[in-house]
């Protein structure tokens, strides 16, 4: 049901003109497949030419998007997308970025790159494909694999205490967090278009399955028999609901999110209403992150936590040149050289 | 009145003023050096900082030095060893006593000589009063003392009155060089003006050292250095990378591309970003980024979207910048990479030369990846250095180091700076939109084996690039084994094919033909060039040739090397240049090498070359 828009040359492009003519070369089944077809059916309705837009991955799997879209791209190093994309997007600030990174391109190697991107607020969209695991070196546990994690480099389980990416992005000052799934297209084309209308850093992370080194991982939010009982869906300036038949509320005992029955007596007037610019409980709702096994867990949220405005990195740089120049004039290049003391030998 | 002096007249004098970091000896320094410009003579200086910023007062941590050479003739370097050592302390005596000539001249200030300044510089024993200082003449005067007489009715702190100390001593040295003071008086009339205390008590001790010299019967020898013989034109005084910025500023101008540094601060590159943040009346886009893998990336994006794409660095950060050197190898995009170079490995010696890195620069990254070498020579020859390098790399889409140190970074020489009408054109173009219906090839090349730079924004040339291995001409992914044999000769054919797009290299000093070349590279030049200079006129027939060009090299440069009986390559490193030529000339060239963190001495160089002839 891709809509359509004109862009402002007036061509009218569809999710067809973003594929490429190259090989997808990810395994069949894989969810980066989902994540492609959304970002290529949200793609035409942005209303920018195709050669504005820029694809910037790392390295991973999911860093081989950049490939199979029609705009221009570039495939990155390990964890650098992010510094590479700044200082492009520095350069040409009218160009459409997007990132795309993985869990471990984005959290480990490239992490400071990331938590930098966002405290500077540069105007781009970070995708961060999310299937905790190493996916194209062959299945290690990565920064967000949970505890305990069997994979290739842990085969006694993984000792490692897993980033929980949107308290990071919180805690990063990032001006739009967001969380959405593969396995929910309509979810996710929501999010990417929320992520490219927010002008500033947008961070979206977005699970994904990797069914070949860590099947199933998001099952429970995924799948139909979980879903409505695993995965809250947040909705700007509704309660916070969630079960089988919108049966379970969220609510707010001092700082405490509790879980409470609407069919066993409680109010729908005391339930949690989602304010996602209330920075103080996006805090507390990103941390809704235990994993479905404990006991009493909360359950886990997606759409968009936080969203705040702050001016960007590069409308202050431009700025910046242009109030030094309004100030003092274009540069001359013959007094620069000639600094401030000069002499003359005959 | 002025008591019965006589006058020496020299070709060149080498001063240099050692004090604690507080002591203002920079500032001294750089007045008597623009006094010595204004006035003609040829001149080269180097600051010594203390490698920490805080160090205890009075100790020898602390000790901050400014070293002037200057002449009647053309001078090259800072000068080996000192004529003139000014000493504020003991501390200062103490970590330069090895730099001052048998003979020469010691003005000590022996307040900074009492019990506990000798105790915070470790001395057991009061030089200025045993007889170790006997090889040399010794001028003691208690400046502070001196100073706080001259200020008694100037209502300003004690420690306010202590800090013109400096301007004592740069005083008493005017009056030693018969020189004029205007320009300290117009430099403190502007730095103080707004303060009339302190505008005041400056002048008046400045004069009252000028007067001390004249009056007092312990001293009656001034010397006079005349004015030097230089090409006509306006100079100004440059350091090194001071004149880096200015050339990347003039390369953004003469090219038309906007200029983007994305760096992280080491030093001694940091210098090269504070300047270039001063720019941005010139459209400049500095970033200082989180580290220098991302000031590396964040330039291959700017260079992407079309801009003149710089980063600037040392060693350590040099090597954190490796991975993505490969990658813009593969992209075939251009970049400049400058590295400052300082004393390593590690940490090594921040504050202190080396030549270190050249095989850094030549083999330092994974794979195949041959990157051109560009290598400036003196302070001012960092403007030429710099504008070479972004040619290059804008013109053959290609990525260029620039190889500078620590020693012409930070050292300062007279520059008869070039006009903007002067300069070179940088010529280069966009890639043009593509019509419906034409593909766009982005690994096409034309006779440099150059790469069309397609910049996002432009219609129909929509294409991907990346670090894995490409086809020529569609660069799309390839893993054909004949494919990486050929894409990596061509990467490497990319590079040498410069050599067609340089000059060829020259004869700097000396006979086109002989018993031996000196050839070296980088910033030895100036000292290698006073040796060869002097040795000429002794008559030994001995060339110097300097490589600007480390990678490729100058097309003629096998047929130079041939000329003479034997090649003698001195470097401030462990012996590398030496090592690449041998490889690619076959030749049995002999290294001599210092590393000590510190430059070569025109008087070593000659011993050594003398040794090599003999
Ligand atoms: C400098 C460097 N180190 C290591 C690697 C190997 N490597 C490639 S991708 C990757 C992990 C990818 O994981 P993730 O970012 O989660 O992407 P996915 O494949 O799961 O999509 C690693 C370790 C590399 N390419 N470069
Ligand atoms: S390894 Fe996993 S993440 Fe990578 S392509 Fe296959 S399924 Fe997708
Ligand atoms: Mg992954």
């Amino acid at each position: 049901m891709a809509e359509t828009i004109t862009a402002t040359n007036g061509e009218v492009l569809t999710a067809k003109d973003f594929a490429t003519d190259q090989e997808i070369r990810w395994c069949p089944g894989c969810g980066d497949y989902s994540i492609l077809k959304q970002v290529h059916t949200i793609l035409p309705q942005l209303g920018l030419k195709q050669e504005d837009i820029v694809f910037i991955s790392g390295i991973g799997c999911s860093s081989r998007f950049p490939y199979y879209t029609e705009t221009f791209g570039m495939h990155s190093i390990h964890g650098r997308a992010t510094a590479v994309a700044s200082g492009l997007k520095a350069a040409r600030p009218e160009l459409s970025v997007w990132i795309v990174t993985g869990d471990g391109d984005g959290l480990s190697i490239g992490g400071n790159h990331t938590i930098h991107l966002l405290r500077r607020n540069f105007d781009m969209n970070v995708l961060l494909f999310n299937n905790e695991i190493y996916g194209l070196t062959k299945g290690q546990y990565s920064p967000t694999s949970p505890e305990n994690k069997v994979a290739k480099s842990t085969p006694f389980g993984s000792i490692d205490h897993p980033f929980n990416p949107i308290a990071l992005a919180l805690g990063a000052d990032a001006t739009f967090v967001a969380r959405s799934m593969d396995r929910d297209p309509a979810h996710l084309q929501n999010m990417l278009l929320r992520s490219y209308k927010h002008h500033g850093s947008s961070f979206l992370e977005i699970y994904q399955n990797c069914n070949i080194f860590n099947d199933m991982a998001f099952e429970s939010y995924t799948e139909k028999s979980t879903k409505k009982d695993e995965a809250l869906f947040m909705v700007q300036g509704q309660p916070l609901v969630f079960g089988a038949n919108n049966e379970k509320g969220i609510k707010l005992d001092g700082f405490k999110p509790v879980i409470v029955n609407l069919e066993e007596g409680a109010s729908k007037d005391d339930l949690w209403i989602h304010d996602e610019h209330d920075m103080v409980k996006a805090n507390i709702i990103s941390r809704f992150f235990d994993h479905v096994d404990v006991e009493g867990h909360l359950p886990r949220p997606f759409g968009v936590f936080y969203q705040t405005t702050r001016p960007t990195y590069e409308d202050m740089m431009s700025q910046q040149i242009a109030q030094v120049i309004s100030a003092k004039g274009e540069g001359k290049l013959d007094k620069l050289l000639a600094g401030s003391e000069t002499w003359v030998i005959e | 009145m002025a008591l019965e002096t006589t006058t020496h007249d020299l070709e060149e004098a080498v001063i240099k003023f050692a004090g604690d970091s507080g002591d203002g000896m920079q500032l001294t320094g750089t007045q008597f050096t623009t006094n010595s410009a204004l006035f003609g003579n040829d001149l080269g200086t180097f600051p010594d900082f203390p490698a920490e910023i805080r160090a205890p007062i009075g100790t020898v941590a602390g000790v901050s030095g400014f070293q002037l050479h200057f002449g009647s003739k053309e001078i090259f370097t800072p000068g080996d060893i000192c004529d003139v050592l000014v000493v504020m302390n003991s501390a200062a005596l103490k970590s330069n006593i090895r730099n001052i000539k048998k003979g020469g001249i010691i003005i000590a200030n022996t307040a900074g000589f009492d019990a506990k300044n000798l105790k915070l510089a470790n001395m057991t024993s009061n030089a200025l009063e045993d007889d170790s200082l006997t090889n040399y003449t010794v001028i003691k005067i208690d400046v502070t003392r001196m100073t706080r007489e001259a200020l008694t009715d100037i209502q300003l702190g004690m420690k306010e009155k202590d800090r013109c100390k400096n301007m004592f001593v740069l005083g008493f040295l005017y009056w030693m060089f018969n020189r004029e003071m205007d320009n300290t008086i117009k430099f403190l009339n502007d730095k103080f003006g707004k303060k009339p205390e302190v505008l005041e008590a400056n002048l008046r001790v400045l004069k009252a050292g000028y007067s001390y010299g004249d009056t007092t019967e312990t001293f009656n020898t001034r010397y006079k250095v005349e004015k030097a013989v230089m090409p006509a034109g306006t100079y100004r005084s440059i350091m090194g990378n001071q004149a880096t910025a200015l050339g990347l500023v003039a390369a953004s101008k003469k090219s038309g591309l906007p200029l983007f540094l994305g760096s992280y601060p080491i030093t001694p590159a940091s210098d090269i970003l504070h300047d270039l943040a001063k720019y941005k009346s010139f459209g400049v886009k500095t970033f200082q980024a989180e580290d220098e893998i991302a000031a590396i990336t964040s330039a291959i994006g700017a260079s992407f979207g079309g801009s003149l794409a710089v980063t600037t660095t040392s060693g350590p950060g040099m090597a954190l910048k490796t991975e993505a050197l490969g990658l813009a190898t593969v992209l075939e995009i251009p970049l400049v990479i400058i590295n400052v170079q300082r004393g390593g490995p590690s940490t090594g010696l921040p504050t202190k030369t080396e030549q270190a890195d050249l095989f850094q620069a030549y083999y330092g990254r994974n794979g195949e990846c041959p990157i051109p070498i560009v290598a400036a020579q003196s302070p001012s020859d960092c403007f030429n250095a710099v504008y070479e390098a972004c040619r290059i790399s804008v013109q053959h889409m290609i990525p260029v180091i620039l190889l500078t140190d620590g020693y012409i970074a930070n050292g300062a020489e007279p520059w008869r700076f070039p006009k903007e009408s002067e300069l070179e054109e940088i010529k280069i173009e966009f890639a043009k939109p593509m019509a419906e219906g034409e593909k766009f090839m982005p690994y096409a090349r034309d006779e440099k084996l150059s790469r069309p730079w397609a910049i996002p924004g432009t219609k129909g040339l929509e294409h991907r690039i990346g670090g894995l291995e490409k086809q020529n001409i569609t660069g799309n992914i390839s893993y054909e084994p004949e494919n990486h044999e050929f894409m990596v000769k061509l990467r490497e054919e990319k590079v040498e094919r410069i050599a067609n797009y340089i000059p060829e290299q020259k004869i700097d000093s000396g006979p086109s033909k002989g018993k031996l070349l000196v050839l070296g590279w980088g910033g030895t030049y100036g000292a290698l060039k006073a040796a060869v200079r002097e040795l000429n006129e002794e008559g030994f027939a001995i060339a110097h040739a300097h490589l600007r060009h480390m990678r490729p090299f100058p097309k003629n440069l096998g047929e130079i090397l041939n000329n003479y009986d034997k090649v003698l390559i001195p470097e401030i490193n462990n012996g590398q240049l030496v090592k690449i030529i041998r490889d690619k000339y076959f030749i049995d060239a002999m290294a001599y090498n210092k590393i000590q963190g510190l430059p070569f001495f025109k008087s070593e160089l000659m011993d050594k070359i003398r040794e090599t002839l003999k």
